[in-house]
């Protein structure tokens, strides 16, 4: 059974269509990439899946419950959470307190606890830097936290937008190794990237999006060799 | 020198009472965009709770707590009531709405309770002062300073101790992401306005008891002070609030005591000049809030 289903997904800004009526599936354990050029409708893809934005019209199903028009709020509960664009940690918290926030839905003090050593077991410097407050730390620092914010709610699928965006190359592949060590801890993973060919080389497999429609998908390794992939960034340019 | 001293005592009661007013609208608005007039019937309904329980002949040790509690309940209830169903609506609709809420309440209170200012029995200490050297203060100054400074230490506990508190925070600064993380958009909104509720409910009780009276429209001057004092502060910024409180109060205070007798016709207008000039130096507030409201999804 699909840990997400996604049937015909539509998204709209008033009279901007966004997402035209998409469908995918992602099964557990699975690294599923979303590639396109900017204004494809990635970000309003994963945003509707997390309750951000409005879903028109469409259905998504997590863990076999109907999520369509859940509020934001209902999902990291349910054991799924996005990690944003442009990471959107807060700036004005430390960064404990950041962390807080993330398992803000865990009752359970042995969860919690497990969560506080898994994340700064992931990230010595969140656990060095844990009384500072976040708008100080650096870039790649900031996308490390909003990972470890995702994670304090001990997601079974996380859906990253653009995690490596900005970040210098170091740092990027710091981000591309954490994605393989969560996806072995067991963690379901949706990661939309510009990096595609790093995308590909962790990816199982992938979606190419294109003017809000998916024009192509496959194997990371079909992927990497199709010219369609190509034709979606430059047809969108 | 003494009568310096004494206006700075007068100034820094009436300072935090505004601070406090400022707090509160600070509160709601920093979370959701809504700068709530109403916020000053919330002081009236205290004052009429503490005017009824006056006649009624309840103690004051136990007239204040259901004061406070029945503010705190009414601000709940204009949320869920008033502001709910506008609360996606523009910055401007909930502003309307909010001037609604205040008029209809006003009507009310015209209606139900009288037109006219009712006079609030208070304990005889409260009218009492004491002479240190050669200052005279008011048992009701010294009051107002110990409970503006408790309210602070309270607030201050819970903005960065409380999961509650530090949600609210981030609530205020990324509405969207907080949801995210599991934080119900509700119980933060209704938890602000209970804040806000509590805030107007202590400064309604110091206000009535430098006043010992209460009207349907008494909540209208102090909150419009208070909307002074968190611009003034940096809208939206906590710590602005209480900036621009204390600094309004001292403003008036001072200026009261100090203008000439023939400029005194002129003390308002005066001081907003001096408002007005300090915002030309700090366009942002005193303490701006370093939260950049940026429309975001
Ligand atoms: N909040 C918004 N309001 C209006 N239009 C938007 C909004 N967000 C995105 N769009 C539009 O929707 C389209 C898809 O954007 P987005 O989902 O951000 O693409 P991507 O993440 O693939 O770059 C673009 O044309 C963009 O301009
Ligand atoms: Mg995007």
């Amino acid at each position: 059974m699909p840990l997400l289903s996604v049937d015909s997904l539509q998204v709209r800004y008033g009279a901007v269509e966004a997402v035209r009526g998409i469908g995918f599936e992602i099964h557990p354990g699975e690294i599923v990439a979303f590639l396109g050029a900017n204004g494809a409708g990635k970000s309003s893809t994963l945003n509707a899946l997390a309750g951000l934005v409005p879903v028109a019209s469409g259905r998504v199903v997590f863990d076999g419950t109907d999520i369509t028009h859940h509020a934001p709020e209902r999902l990291a509960p349910m054991g799924m959470t996005l990690t944003p664009e442009g990471r959107r940690i807060f700036g004005t918290l430390t960064v404990e307190e950041n962390l807080r926030m993330g398992a803000y839905g865990v009752s359970d003090r042995a969860e919690m606890d497990a969560a506080w050593a898994r994340v700064y077991e992931l990230f010595p410097i969140l656990f060095e830097r844990r009384s500072q407050y976040a708008g100080t730390l650096s870039g790649g620092q900031q996308q490390m936290l909003a990972v470890g914010r995702s994670l304090m709610s001990n997601p079974r699928l996380l859906l990253l937008d653009e995690p490596s965006l900005g970040l210098a190359p170091k740092i990027v592949e710091q981000i591309f190794e954490l994605i393989g060590v969560l996806r072995d801890q067991g963690v379901t993973l949706v990661v939309v990237e510009q990096n595609v060919a790093m995308a590909l080389e962790i990816a199982d497999r992938g979606y190419v999006m294109s003017g809000g429609r998916i024009v192509s998908s496959g194997t990371a390794g079909d992927l990497s060799q199709a010219d369609r992939l190509q034709a979606a960034y430059l047809g969108a340019e | 020198m003494d009568l310096f001293l004494q206006q700075t005592t007068n100034a820094l009661a009436l300072g935090g009472t505004y601070a406090l007013l400022a707090l509160g609208l600070a509160v709601v608005f920093s979370i959701m965009g809504l700068i709530n007039f109403a916020h000053g019937e919330l002081m009236t309904i205290a004052g009429y709770v503490l005017m009824y329980c006056g006649i009624a002949g309840v103690p004051f040790v136990v007239s204040v707590p259901l004061a406070i509690c029945a503010s705190m309940v009414a601000a709940v209830l204009m949320e869920r009531i008033a502001f709910r169903p506008v609360r996606n609506g523009s910055g401007a609709t909930m502003l309307i709405t909010s001037f609604a809420v205040a008029m209809i309440l006003q009507v009310l209170f015209q209606n139900f309770i009288s037109a006219r200012s009712q006079a609030v029995l208070l304990p005889a200490f409260l009218s009492d002062s004491f002479k240190i050297g050669g200052m005279v203060i008011g048992v009701n100054k010294i009051v107002a300073i110990v409970a503006t400074v408790v309210m602070l230490i309270f607030l201050d506990r819970f903005m960065n101790h409380q999961k509650t508190g530090i949600a609210m925070r981030a609530a205020a600064e990324d509405f969207a992401v907080a949801r995210l993380m599991g934080i119900r958009a509700n119980t933060v909104i209704a938890g602000a306005f209970a804040l806000s509720g509590l805030l107007a409910g202590v400064a309604a009780v110091l206000w009535v008891s430098q006043r010992a009276s209460v009207d349907p429209l008494m909540g209208f001057t102090p909150v419009l002070k208070a909307f002074i004092a968190a611009i003034l502060g940096g809208l939206g910024s906590l710590r602005g609030a209480v900036a621009g409180g204390f600094t309004l109060g001292f403003i008036e205070v001072y200026l009261a005591a100090f203008l000439p007798p023939e400029l005194q016709e002129f003390r308002d207008p005066i001081g907003l000049c001096i408002v007005v000039v300090l915002l030309l130096f700090r366009p942002n507030g005193l303490v701006p809030s370093s939260v950049l409201k940026a429309v975001k999804v």
